[in-house]
């Protein structure tokens, strides 16, 4: 019930869709086991119209170019086993997020691309520490705000120590908004620089150079200009040698998505997701596995990326990133699946078995990846579990990401399809957390180890409603009688809160338990940064923000809130 | 059991058809009718009563008269005929079709409404359970049993629309309408005016005359609602609830009539000598009942009452007779303050005054009814008037709960108000004399003394009508 529907999405609909040969800011050459990155950006490129994308700075266009670069080289490079990233700008490596384009941008699209240049950056860090593909940061000229957060995110940082360039977090001297994209958090949760010593770096808009930069902990190594690439790339081939990346073989290509968007429905070959715009809600269909898992990784190989696992992983990431951006009206996310449990996870112990496997883990962790997107969506997130659903280990976990589940008890009158059960496999206990590296059972049940052990010995077994209801695995169990109600009630009284409210009602119940670097930058450092996002101080006509470039003086109104 | 369901349960609302409900009331059935015979009428299982039974919502199906025991009394499910194209008449959502489904983002309020409402119906029956030992008449105990089974219909149709509509949410709250009890200190009614003692058949009538108004009015503004079957729910409920005013105020016609003819034939005006109520301790009761039932209207001021106006849930009385926008979002109106120096006015949004406007109508309401009571004592030739309180009298909720009144709204301290109010309130030793006075009369066409008999029986029936069996 509602007098007003949400509209179709106004602007042009962005994809993710990148290719290498097609990139415009980024070039991507492997080497051996080495392989570079070159930021080198387009200026005239911009995704949208109004800025030009001066001093290798980026926009959304960039990072999603990024994003695509670091994806294909853990996919379809299994021999790389560093990765470099550099700027092919003379004594520029780069300026970071691009003011003009964020001063214009509307305060959502600020959150969503701080929030996706974030998970990109935290895929760098996973590549490094998870796929044993390293990322080290060859800095040859400035690198200030997102250029060095961009630096941050990587394992190693070498600085060109030519006596002016400089690594350096500007933002809240020169425009009044904080280094958003894990900058405050990374140099003391990461890099242990010494807070007392970060709080004078982040307010002095030059940054530092050289040994002290060094010193401070602020960069790993320091080389002349004549023999950076030198140094980057030694550092680069030692890691590599530590890598357990096969040494060659064939990657796996990853080919365009098959999707279909039309104001309705975005629909992939495992995926269908319905757009009501009156309910202001989407519901995304995952089809389960039509047939066993491969008997071995070369079988899987020679599936290509329609191998069910991946294929669902790429469908709903890509959907995810479809409806965040393009959608945002779209409030609530219903989850439903269709298809035989025993499949999935049978699945879910082909991937567990082969898990030494390179691309079997990729696989694994860009399945984490794409159930972390899910999280830290500003939507809130309703599973629906119904007879012929496959909510099994990897597919279970969209349940306990929602914000509530309700499982059908018993059957709808006049189908013949039995009950629904839902089965926990091994990968809902440990290889695919949330941000606060806890599973997402873990978190369900924080600190009741007894209940935890108790699940685990329900691990394997087709659970019913009552069942399910009872070990806490679903909210609610209505039965047919009361199911249509009450999960259209559900739905329309979330559709009705105030959206911001919910978002942060959502996500300060979905985190429980401890902190991580990942956790406090989706967390606080976001949730700072979105509030001074709004601030007069930031974006108001005499903000820093708007008249950044303009000359002219920002007025702060001087009140501490 | 499904199987008889339409027969013993008579309603309009496919019962035979809908899983929903016949699974609800397999459980729920079975509650009620232990309820009624622990907490309804006091020893009454065995008596066979003249009541009305609805059985259809057609203009000859609504009256259906008969001997029933009470515990086989057919409680009906019943909603008013649908109108065709039916638009929500107010609020920000005026103009567009009924919802014949509970809106999801008004799932919460809509409940709390229905709940509120349906706690008041149980709440009297179990506040009159002892009345049945003390009727003055047959015919007395006749129409107080017929409230009390119309009470209880009243709950069936609040819990229908719970069951109906609210899941297992609603199931919980129709189960938790008979675990509250009125007056139980642990398990409280919800609204105090359901938690006084009814123990005396004055209180009865007092109580039909205004509490069962208070009914009214708010029966009247919630089929107003935007939410169809509650509309339609109470529009029915309207056509009973009137037949308990008529209780009401013929009763105490009849007290005022009694007390008149034994101040003439007696020449006195304190007739408590002769088994009669004297006019000032009518006045007394019209004082208390009068003003606790102002507090069942909520605070002046309520954001409450403005958001179930706002959202088409809750309207005002009469709501289409009404010559403004129906909207109110920026209507203002004046209400009164207290302060330092007296009551002051104040302006709010005409939607926080909602409680306050039906609470006017209330108010004119019950003044007509002593209109026609005072026409009886001057018809006497004998100089009194009842009358109505100042709304600032005995308040415990609201803006003058903060502040003491005299029944004619001259402000007191608190001492004066401690050392008046048995002036003006029923004390405890007028307490007793009313039920002093209160002795069973079970001959047919025989009353008690204090009050006199009807003009008319029920449904052509005479007054001495056998209208209860004992056997």
């Amino acid at each position: 019930m509602d007098d007003q529907a949400s509209t179709a999405p106004q602007h042009p609909i962005i994809t993710f869709d990148a290719q290498p040969d097609g990139y415009k800011h980024w070039r991507m050459e492997i080497d051996g086991r080495i392989a570079t990155l070159t930021l080198d950006v387009d200026e005239k490129a911009g995704i949208r119209t109004g800025y030009e994308l001066k001093l290798n700075s980026y926009d959304l266009g960039v990072d999603i170019e990024l994003h695509d670069a670091v994806q294909r080289l853990r996919f379809e490079h299994p021999e790389v086993g560093a990765v470099v990233i550099t700027s092919a700008k003379d004594r520029v490596f780069s300026a970071g997020a691009n003011i003009p384009m964020l001063a214009a941008a509307r305060h959502a699209d600020k959150v969503n691309f701080c929030k996706f240049t974030n998970e990109t950056r935290n895929a760098i860090e996973e590549a490094t520490s998870l796929s044993s593909q390293a990322y080290v940061c060859m800095i040859n000229g400035t690198a200030a705000g997102g250029g060095y957060e961009l630096a941050l995110a990587c394992a190693d940082i070498v600085l060109v120590d030519d006596g002016s360039s400089a690594v350096s977090l500007p933002e809240v001297p020169l425009l009044a908004v904080l280094p958003g994209t894990g900058g405050l958090t990374r140099i003391v949760d990461k890099r242990r620089v010494r807070r007392d010593r970060a709080d004078f770096f982040c307010t002095t808009g030059e940054g530092l150079r050289g040994q002290r930069a060094l010193r401070w902990k602020l960069v790993d190594a320091l080389a002349p200009r004549t023999r950076l690439a030198e140094v980057a790339r030694t550092r680069a081939e030692s890691m590599a040698a530590n890598s357990d990346r096969p040494i060659s073989g064939e990657g796996m290509q990853l080919t365009q998505l098959d999707r279909v968007i039309s104001s309705e429905e975005v629909r992939y070959p495992n995926l269908a997701v319905a757009i009501d715009r009156t309910a202001r809600t989407a519901t995304f269909l995952l089809q389960g596995p039509d047939s066993p898992p491969p008997g071995s990784p070369e079988e899987m190989m020679a599936c290509g990326d329609r191998f069910w696992a991946l294929a669902v992983a790429r469908e709903l990431d890509d959907a995810v990133l479809h409806l965040r951006f393009n959608e945002p009206d779209i409030g609530t996310w219903v989850f439903r699946t269709t298809g035989e449990v025993p499949l999935v996870a049978a699945h879910d112990d082909f991937l567990l078995e082969n898990s030494q496997h390179w691309l079997v883990r990729e696989i694994t962790l860009f399945l984490r990846r794409t159930l972390k997107r899910i999280d830290v969506s500003s939507r809130s997130l309703i599973a629906l579990i119904e007879p012929g659903s496959c909510f099994s280990g990897t597919l279970l976990e969209l349940a306990l990401a929602a914000d509530r589940s309700f499982m059908l008890t018993g059957t709808f009158e006049g189908s013949n399809l039995p009950p629904a059960v839902i089965r926990p496999t091994r990968m809902n206990f440990g290889p695919l957390p949330i941000c606060t590296g806890l599973s997402r059972i873990e978190t369900r049940f924080l600190g009741d180890a007894a209940a935890l052990e108790v699940l685990q010995e329900h691990i394997g077994r087709d659970l019913i409603a009552e069942e399910a209801e009872e070990l806490g695995l679903v909210t609610f169990a209505p039965d047919d009688i009361d199911w249509t109600d009450e999960v259209r009630l559900a739905i329309e009284e979330r559709a009705a809160f105030s959206p911001d409210a919910l978002t942060g009602m959502e996500a300060s119940l979905r985190f429980p338990g401890p902190e991580t670097v990942e956790s406090k930058i989706f967390a606080r450092l976001s949730a700072w940064q979105n509030w001074i996002f709004q601030r007069p101080n930031a974006v108001g006509s005499g903000g820093a923000l708007e008249l950044y470039g303009s000359g002219k003086q920002p007025d702060f109104d001087r009140g501490r809130v | 059991m499904q199987a008889n369901y339409n027969e013993t349960i008579p309603n309009n609302v496919d019962l035979g058809d809908d899983r929903r409900l016949l699974r609800a009331l397999e459980r729920w059935q079975p509650a009620y009718l232990q309820w009624w015979n622990e907490m309804g009428p006091a020893e009454s299982s065995k008596f066979r009563v003249y009541l009305r039974t609805a059985i259809s919502v057609d203009s000859d199906g609504w009256a259906h008269f008969d001997h029933v025991r009470m515990p086989d009394y057919r409680w009906g499910i019943f909603l008013a005929r649908p109108e065709a194209n039916r638009v929500i008449g107010f609020g920000d959502h005026k103009g567009l079709p009924a919802w014949t489904e509970v809106p999801g983002e008004y799932r919460t309020e809509l409940r709390r409404l229905i709940v509120t409402q349906g706690d008041t119906e149980p709440a009297s029956v179990e506040q009159q359970r002892q009345l049945g030992r003390t009727a003055p008449s047959l015919y007395d105990l006749r129409n107080l049993y017929q409230v009390n089974v119309e009470e209880g219909r009243h709950l069936w149709a609040m819990v229908y629309l719970l069951h109906a509509h609210f899941g297992r949410d609603g199931r919980e709250e129709a189960e938790a309408l008979l675990e509250r009890h009125a007056g139980d200190p642990d398990r409280p009614r919800i609204l105090q005016a359901f938690n006084e003692r009814t123990d005396d058949w004055l209180s009865f009538f007092m109580f039909t005359y205004f509490q069962d108004r208070d009914g009214k009015f708010q029966l009247a503004a919630l089929s107003e609602s935007g939410f169809d079957p509650l509309s339609r729910t109470c529009r029915f409920m309207l056509t009973e609830e009137a037949h308990h005013m008529f209780v009401g105020e013929t009763g105490l016609m009849r007290v005022v009539q009694r007390t008149c003819e034994l101040m003439r034939e007696f020449d006195t005006d304190d007739v408590r000598a002769v088994g009669g109520v004297p006019l000032p301790m009518l006045q007394k009761w019209i004082n208390f009942h009068y003003s606790i039932c102002l507090d069942l209207f909520g605070s002046e001021r309520s954001t409450n009452a403005a958001n179930y106006f706002g959202m088409g849930l809750k309207g005002r009385y009469q709501e289409d007779k009404r010559d403004d926008d129906h909207r109110l979002v920026d209507t203002q109106l004046e209400i009164p303050r207290v302060s330092a120096g007296g009551i002051e006015t104040q302006i709010i949004s005409a939607r926080a005054g909602m409680n306050l406007m039906l609470r006017r109508d209330f108010t004119l309401d019950s003044q007509r009814g002593l209109d026609r009571f005072n026409k009886v004592i001057g018809a006497h030739d004998i100089d009194f008037e009842l009358t109505l309180p100042d709304e600032k009298f005995n308040r415990s909720i609201g803006i003058f709960s903060e502040i003491e009144a005299s029944p004619s709204g001259g402000l007191l301290d608190a001492e004066s108000w401690e050392r008046s109010k048995d002036c003006w309130l029923p004390t405890e030793e007028e307490r007793d004399f009313v039920r002093s006075l209160m002795v069973p009369v079970t001959d047919p066409g025989k009353i008690a003394g204090w009050i006199a008999p009807p003009k008319r029986g029920i449904h052509g029936q005479p007054f001495d009508y056998e209208y209860v069996l004992f056997r």
